[in-house]
């Protein structure tokens, strides 16, 4: 058996175990975490796969910060068990029905596809060429022939940027002290700095200060 | 057979790397502690070996001996997992640094990727830390540097696409290799990029939670921040961590920046002394920069932090990614 066999078997087999074990832990921060041990080990199968731009871009977007996202979220949850428990009976149905739907979907897909020998049906619009590095490979395709679709995710992404911003504005209140940068580091001493000359013996009127 | 022998060669490559990193960072903490006891006037650790150079081994000795204390109510796994995934990470890292030509364990074509992707699940082992300690203080430090982690990725990101523009390739001894000109020191990126470098040393400081940005554990506010109920072995795995990550940021600023392991006299007798000196000496240049920076700057307020890297970065960095790709297409320089 080759390295790479070997390696998939190890990535796959935690990938799928880690899968299991983040619906299946108790601990909703557990579950986080073995979500992100899931993320990357999906990035090692990628690597194996030769889609290494792929990979660090999963761990860099779903690892680094989104699920750093959902775990700071979590963890601030109140979680009380003993009532999420209670309701495990009630919505068992919904969930084996669901369940049940995506196997049978699951087991068509990969049945057709290693069974009936189904041929894909779409075809790839240009060959990857041999010379270039899959960076380089996706941002050819990515910015030439799908440049109005990248930009349009790109909208997508940008308008729920701008409805999270609004949903969280508030009025700011009257009478709150702000800190106002340009004001301060616009201070110089000739505003800053008053000086005052005390004579011995005298000290300073209540004017002069 | 022969796949064999690569993976014991590549084994035996990684063990001399660690080892020599290793010993590199028992110093550096000694350089840092020096640096910062000279900006004060004192003398620093002197007791332990001449002018006190085996400090970090009495320290390392100190920490291993030490009993581990594990709360009662901390979650136990986790809290042990949490020093550990800091410091492996950091080490992980290193695995794609190229010290000299050809001087690479991994010479991956997403180096820098890997290296980012790399620093950016750092902050796991701090929010796993501040969370398994169940305790108050630990929790807020957590909280802290979660935000300020990922706030400062995001500009280092926009850092690091601009070099990439000028160079068009995420190898990293490539990005070396593309700062080799006649014009030596002064074709290296730091200068073309000027303002990039200002925001990426600021950023690398925030990254690894180096003073004035070292929030996450502010004593004064937070006893140790994520650290507070760590003591011992996993206490000294987090702090290597750190000293390692804030080594791969230096050794990421001489990639990006400084060229590398090339000589900053590009001619006969200077490029005949090798590239890794070259490259640890300016990994110890960006060092001194950041010991200093510790030493002479006050504590950032927290707001103060997310109002820089929000509002001054960002934008900044993402104007300059739109003037670097705008000249590269124009001028015609791009690769």
């Amino acid at each position: 058996m080759s390295f790479a066999a070997l390696f998939f078997y190890l990535f796959a087999t935690v990938t799928v175990a880690s899968a299991f074990m983040v619906i299946a832990a108790k601990n909703p921060v557990h579950s986080v975490l073995f979500l992100i041990l899931a993320f990357v080990n999906a990035a090692g199968l990628f690597v194996l796969m030769g889609a290494e731009f792929l990979a660090m871009i999963l761990v860099v977007v779903y690892v680094g910060a989104v699920a750093v996202l959902f775990m700071f979220v979590t963890m601030m949850l109140d979680v009380d068990f003993a009532e999420l428990r209670d309701g495990f009976l009630q919505y068992l149905p919904v969930g084996a029905l669901v369940g049940a739907i995506v196997l049978v979907e699951l087991v068509l897909v990969v049945g057709t596809w290693s069974f009936g020998g189904a041929q894909s049906t779409v075809t790839p619009s240009a060959p990857i060429p041999a010379d270039v590095t899959n960076a380089e490979a996706l941002g050819r395709v990515l910015y030439t022939e799908h440049l109005l679709l990248f930009q349009a995710a790109g909208l997508v992404l940008l308008t729920a940027m701008i409805g999270a911003i609004v949903l969280t504005l508030r009025e700011r209140r009257a009478g709150v002290k702000r800190q106002d940068i340009s004001a301060q580091v616009a201070r110089g001493p000739a505003t800053a700095i008053e000086v005052v000359k005390a004579r011995p013996g005298e000290g300073l009127s209540e004017g002069t200060v | 057979m022969e796949t064999l022998l690569q993976v014991l060669l590549i084994l035996a490559q990684s063990l001399a790397l660690l080892v020599a990193l290793l010993v590199f960072i028992a110093y550096i903490l000694l350089a840092d502690r020096k640096v910062w006891a000279a900006v004060q006037l004192r003398r620093g650790p002197n007791v332990v070996g001449p002018f006190g150079l085996f400090q970090s081994f009495a320290d390392l000795l100190k920490f291993v001996l030490k009993e581990p204390v594990v709360p009662s109510s901390s979650n136990k796994g986790v809290f042990l997992l949490a020093p550990l995934v800091t410091c492996f990470l950091a080490l992980g890292a290193w695995a794609v640094i190229p010290l000299a030509d050809g001087w690479v364990i991994a010479d991956l074509n997403v180096g820098i990727l890997y290296v980012f992707a790399i620093s950016s699940l750092g902050v796991y082992g701090v929010i796993m830390g501040g969370w398994s300690s169940n305790s108050k203080y630990p929790f807020l430090g957590a909280l802290r540097s979660a935000a300020q982690m990922v706030s400062y990725e995001v500009s280092i990101g926009f850092v690091i696409i601009c070099v990439l523009l000028c160079v068009g390739s995420l190898n990293l001894s490539d990005i070396v290799r593309a700062q080799d000109t006649a014009a030596g020191v002064f074709g290296w990126y730091w200068l073309p990029l000027f303002p990039m470098f200002v925001v990426f040393f600021i950023s690398a400081l925030a990254e690894t939670n180096r003073p004035p940005f070292d929030l996450p554990e502010a004593e004064s506010e937070l006893v140790a921040g994520f650290m507070t109920e760590y003591g011992s072995t996993p206490y000294l795995l987090f702090m290597l961590g750190e000293y390692v990550a804030i080594m791969s940021m230096c050794a990421l600023t001489t990639i990006l920046f400084l060229g590398g392991w090339l000589s900053p006299i590009p001619f006969a007798p200077f490029t005949w002394i090798p590239g890794v000196i070259w490259f640890v000496g300016k990994m110890c240049l960006v060092f001194f920069m950041f010991a200093m920076v510790k030493a002479f700057v006050p504590r950032y307020r927290y707001d103060q932090l997310m109002r820089l890297g929000w509002k001054v970065f960002l934008p900044i960095s993402l104007a300059m990614v739109v003037i670097v790709a705008g000249v590269l297409q124009f001028t015609g320089w791009a690769p």
